[in-house]
């Protein structure tokens, strides 16, 4: 079955219409998962929506790869840049707001007007990330004044591949707070869409595509969060993880394995309706400092 | 001159030295044409020289200066400055008086004890030398005379050179000499060369020292790179500073000089001295440059013929700390004569 | 002639040792409840320097009390303004006091008393000094309009620089208004409890700093504590790792400051003799038991023999031998079991077929020493080029462009610490850019000072230790 807003009628025309095939993103290329599995999509009422891909071991594998391919070139992008792209991925959010406020309604079993309020502020979120691309540094960096004769200064960068378990509940806005955070501070993310909803994640997908973001910077699997989560938080090429949007009781496991490389953690549940604090932005650099010393 | 050395240079170019730049751009020039005079030549193989950082060259040399150096080497460094001074007076009121004393306090510093060295040589005005050369005939002491418009340097070659022969032939042993620091800041790097040539030529045997006046040169980069090319135009001695210029010698700055003479020595076999000068007071000072050459330089630079310190009430303070070394009692002013 | 130095020994007369030493907690010495106790030696001599008490869990559970009667006591309820007037009186007393400090951790740990006393002591009062001002200003620091101590911090410190990493630790910890429990290395407990004693008499009140000695068991019985907030690990990757998987799941805060293998990578332009000392500087310096040694040497092709060559001579010059003397460069090895293992490293450098050499110097007969020793023609797949070894040992490599440069010194898991050697600004610049390295020394190695942060990026850790970005691992933000 095709998206549709609740309520909406079949056409009359009694004209068959064509299902959208919903597949996983990786490198910039759409691809089913190589374990040829897929999962029924439901809506929040138990209506079949759709099939989605149920990605493999090997497709986030692959997703890992592919993020670690193109993060250099995207951290190496000029912070001015990064903002414009995020921002470019905003103003194509807002140009198919119809369609995401009928994808977050059939994911969410939100009201239109509801589903339509959540779409704005995921734009806004964006919109709100994309600003802070080229003022982070300047805020979170600093020029320290030590004891000698010596110029100090510390700049945010990024961690590299990040793995991010997107919220379960808030298939878009959430996903979008999750996102942005790590992408805009020159990172690469593997993103698991919400289990039960991933229907918005793939949509955004297909807008990330279109847009300016590179390919392999952001990669979206859907499938099994309990199946995926494991292999991402043991993964070495992964520096750091996001696992706010893993069950409670499955967090600590991840955080064992994600000590085998010691990645950085985050474990933030955040009321995504709210502004949010720097701490997505801070979570996910590393902080380098450089002395030189001055002298004639 | 130039061809002797030129050719040195170039037969040891190959040992693996970190002058092989130099040399290449020395044996470059020798087959193509002209070194002396030619600014860009000269400034193509000094700013080919490594780069000296100045707050790392402060660091080194403030470390250095923490060494303790006690007991029976305190007693041995004390006396080893007093066979490197070059006991100096450089005043426009200087007597011949004057002059006759501190012959005397060179020959024999402590008049109270026989196994204290004579200093190296004393150092003066070229119309002084006549007396000095007299009062030290037999003696080991060397006369040095400062001259080529000592301190500035600012008259012609000619008058330099006039200078330096007067000084030649009143008996001069040495010739300290000054660059032309307003040369060489502004790249005219072939008459400082010249210029230490003619003098070097015109000394003949007598020992050349180079005044190179560190605390004009700004840099630490530009007190390697007139290192280098006072040893090219044939210097025996780099010396830091006339005395009138402050700073005169710095730690840094002699420890720049000492790495240069350390790497000419690689480059080309010719060890060349270094002279510290303008300022050192304190035996305390005087171990920590004796320090800085045997870590910088090596031990191979510790002896009067390739380390000298220019100074003059230093030489008291030198006797009173071996007095105390000896006799662990601190000294008393009174009992060293003043001049 | 030569120009030898005699014997120039720092008195060990300012030191008074007790035979034996207890615990503190709660503002007193107290025996351990577990009864038990070890020897702390001088690794220079072998000679035993004290007994002291080895914490077992049941100190553990009475440290973690006290500190948290601290913290829901008078530390809480302080206004910050107190905390930081506390944290200058330590400052000031380890001023007073820092040439008994400087001989207390040269006899401990093995290092020259040039370093304790030029380095780690006054590093050491600079970082009380800092933080003080921090504890009174913490809605400023950029981390939120009002940040919150996290309460307990169990803080586990190396042997490398027993009094620094206190410092290190406790200053940012009870400026941001938190309460510490102290677990110094076993092998290196005494400058400590001396500072347990300046806490004392700097009037901190009782339980705000505790300082449990005792080997891994004791750390990991502080670990384990659920009455621990924030757990701050200085050490191994290895025991980073086991620390993390064990506060898993918990909640609880960490940071980690681990191994490292720093590459320092020098240009056929770089101030040679300068390069030289931060060579020297970034291998030799605490003989090498340094997390952020330079202990890969990158050299330029162009310029790799004559820097040998160069580097070579200067360390013929370096003076090894008796800690408190002076004018020595290169003290003892910490402890019999790092001596083995730096052995076994450089053993293995050997039979892996790379060149080694060590200037020609006499070991002294007793004690744990090792000589400065370099390895030429080592490839990236050594093991002396991929494991820590954090001794007095370094591996050369070479490298002909800048990439090349940056692809090995990243090469690694880990990734504390660079340095780049070269008087071209823009290389400077983009090669900072591009290697990962928590911190990057540029013509310089081995600086340190509280207001700049130190930490690491990948398995050398995470979190940062100075600066305003230390204090967000003590702030609930």
């Amino acid at each position: 079955m095709p998206e549709r807003l609740p309520g909406a009628e079949r056409p009359r025309s009694g004209r068959l219409e064509v299902h959208k095939t919903y597949k996983l993103f990786i490198g910039g290329a759409f691809p089913r998962s190589e374990s040829g599995r897929s999962y029924v999509v439901s809506s929040a009422g138990g209506r079949r929506l759709a099939n989605a891909a149920l990605a493999s071991r090997k497709d986030a594998r692959d997703a890992v790869a592919a993020a670690r391919a193109a993060q250099p070139a995207w951290a190496s992008s000029t912070a001015y840049n990064r903002g414009q792209v995020v921002y470019r991925l905003a103003e194509m959010l807002e140009g198919r707001a119809a369609q995401f406020a009928a994808s977050v309604a059939a994911a969410e079993g939100a009201t239109a007007r509801a589903s339509r309020r959540i779409v704005a502020a995921s734009i806004d979120r964006l919109v709100w990330y994309a600003g802070w691309a080229d003022k982070f540094a300047q805020v979170v960096g600093s020029s320290n004044p030590v004891a000698g004769p010596y110029f100090n200064f510390t700049i945010p960068e990024p961690t590299g591949v990040v793995a991010v378990l997107a919220p379960q509940v808030s298939s878009l806005l959430g996903l979008v707070s999750v996102l942005a955070p790590v992408v805009v501070t020159g990172n690469a993310a593997v993103v698991v869409a919400s289990e039960a909803r991933p229907l918005p994640a793939v949509t955004l997908a297909e807008v990330a595509a279109t847009s300016d973001v590179p390919a392999g910077v952001v990669n979206v699997l859907t499938g099994r969060t309990g199946e995926l989560a494991p292999v991402l938080a043991g993964h070495m090429d992964v520096g750091a993880l996001d696992i706010s949007g893993a069950a409670p009781d499955a967090r600590p496991d991840l955080e064992r394995l994600a000590a085998g490389n010691l990645k950085r953690v985050l474990v933030l549940e955040e009321d995504w309706a709210a502004v949010p604090s720097l701490r997505r932005l801070r979570a996910f650099v590393e902080v380098k400092t450089v002395w030189h010393p001055v002298g004639i | 001159m130039r061809r002797a050395t030129v050719r040195s240079v170039e037969k040891t170019a190959a040992g693996a030295s970190l002058a092989s730049s130099v040399n290449a751009a020395l044996a470059g020039r020798s087959l193509g044409g002209e070194l002396a005079g030619s600014d860009v030549a000269l400034r193509r193989l000094l700013s080919g020289l490594p780069g000296v950082d100045q707050v790392g060259a402060e660091a080194r040399a403030a470390a250095l200066a923490t060494r303790s150096v006690k007991r029976e080497s305190k007693l041995r460094a004390l006396e080893l400055a007093i066979a490197m001074i070059d006991l100096t007076t450089l005043e426009g009121a200087d007597t011949p008086g004057k002059v006759v004393a501190l012959c005397a306090k060179a020959r024999r510093p402590d008049p109270s004890d026989e196994s204290v060295p004579a200093v190296a040589a004393v150092c003066l005005y070229p119309d002084l030398v006549g007396i000095a050369h007299r009062q030290l005939a037999g003696s080991s002491v060397r006369v040095a005379a400062v001259a080529t418009a000592f301190p500035s340097g600012r008259a012609s070659l000619a008058v330099k050179l006039a200078d330096t022969r007067e000084a030649l032939d009143a008996g001069a042993d040495e010739i300290d000499m000054v660059i032309d620091r307003g040369a060489f800041l502004s790249g005219r790097y072939g008459q400082v060369y010249e210029e230490v040539r003619a003098v070097r030529e015109a000394c003949a045997d007598a020992t050349l020292k180079v005044i190179l006046e560190t605390g004009e040169l700004a840099t630490l980069d530009n007190v390697a790179r007139a290192s280098w090319l006072a040893m090219l135009a044939g210097a025996d001695f780099v010396k830091t500073s006339t005395g009138k210029v402050n700073p005169a010698s710095t730690a840094p700055a002699a420890l720049v000089m000492l790495s240069a003479v350390r790497d000419f020595h690689v480059a080309t076999g010719r060890r060349v001295g270094v002279k510290v000068a303008g300022g050192i007071r304190s035996a305390k000072d005087a171990i920590r440059y004796l320090v800085l050459v045997a870590e910088t330089a090596g031990e191979q630079w510790l002896n009067p013929m390739s380390f000298r310190i220019g100074a003059s009430s230093l030489l008291n303070d030198l006797l009173m700390q071996r007095s105390k070394q000896l006799t662990g009692v601190y000294a008393g002013h009174d009992y060293f004569t003043i001049d | 002639m030569s120009f030898t130095y005699a014997p120039a020994p720092e008195s060990r007369e300012i030191v008074t040792l007790q035979p034996s030493y207890d615990l503190f907690v709660n503002g007193d010495f107290v025996p351990a409840l577990s009864g038990r106790s070890f020897s702390t030696t001088n690794p220079a001599t072998e000679e035993p320097l004290a007994d002291v008490a080895s914490a077992g869990p049941e100190d553990v559970d009475r440290a973690v009390a006290a500190a948290r009667a601290a913290f829901e006591g008078p530390w809480g309820k302080m206004r910050g303004s107190e905390r930081a007037k506390f944290l200058f009186r330590i400052a000031r007393v380890l001023q007073e006091r820092a040439r008994e400090f400087a001989v207390l951790e040269t006899l401990d740990n093995g290092k020259p008393i040039r370093e304790s006393r030029d380095v780690d002591v006054p590093l050491a009062a600079a970082h009380f000094f800092y933080h003080a001002g921090w504890a009174d200003k913490l809605e400023h620091a950029g981390l939120g309009p009002a940040p919150r101590p996290l309460g307990v911090a169990g803080q586990i410190i190396p042997w490398n620089f027993p009094l620094l990493m206190a410092a290190w630790k406790l200053a940012p910890a009870l400026a941001a208004g938190n309460t510490c429990v102290l677990k110094p290395a076993e092998t290196t407990p005494l400058s400590a409890l001396l500072l347990a004693r300046v806490c004392q008499e700097a009037d901190l009140p009782p339980g705000v700093v505790n300082v449990l000695t005792g080997a891994g068991d004791t750390g990991a019985a502080l670990v384990a504590h659920r009455g621990v907030d924030k757990i701050a690990f200085t050490g191994s990757t290895e025991v980073g790792r086991e620390i993390a998987r064990a506060v898993a799941g918990t909640g609880r805060r960490l940071t980690l400051e681990l191994g490292g293998k720093g590459a320092n990578i020098v240009f056929e332009d770089a101030p040679i003799d300068q390069a030289v000392e931060g060579i020297v500087n970034g291998i030799f310096f605490n003989q090498g038991h340094v997390c952020c040694a330079g202990s890969r040497l990158l050299a330029q092709e162009p310029i790799a023999e004559p820097l040998l060559e160069r580097l070579r001579q200067r360390l013929d010059t370096l003076r090894l031998g008796d800690p408190l003397d002076k004018n020595t460069d290169i003290g003892a090895i910490n402890s019999k079991d790092q001596l083995d293992k730096i052995r076994a490293l450089a053993d293995s450098g050997e039979k892996e077929g790379a060149g080694r050499w060590s200037p020609p110097c006499r070991l002294p007969a007793r004690g744990y020493w090792f000589p400065p020793t370099i390895f030429t023609n080592v490839s990236q797949s050594h093991r002396i080029a991929k494991e820590e070894i954090f001794g007095p040992v370094l591996s050369v490599l070479t490298f002909r462009t800048p990439a090349e440069a940056v692809a090995k010194a990243n090469n690694t898991p880990y990734g504390l610490s660079a340095g780049i050697w070269t008087e071209k600004g823009s290389r400077i610049l983009w090669m900072a850019q591009q290697l990962e390295a928590g911190v990057v020394w540029a013509n310089t190695f081995n600086r340190f000072d509280p207001a700049s942060p130190f930490g690491g990026y990948q398995e050398s850790g995470f979190g940062r230790e100075g600066g305003r970005h230390g204090l967000e691992a003590y702030l609930d933000a």
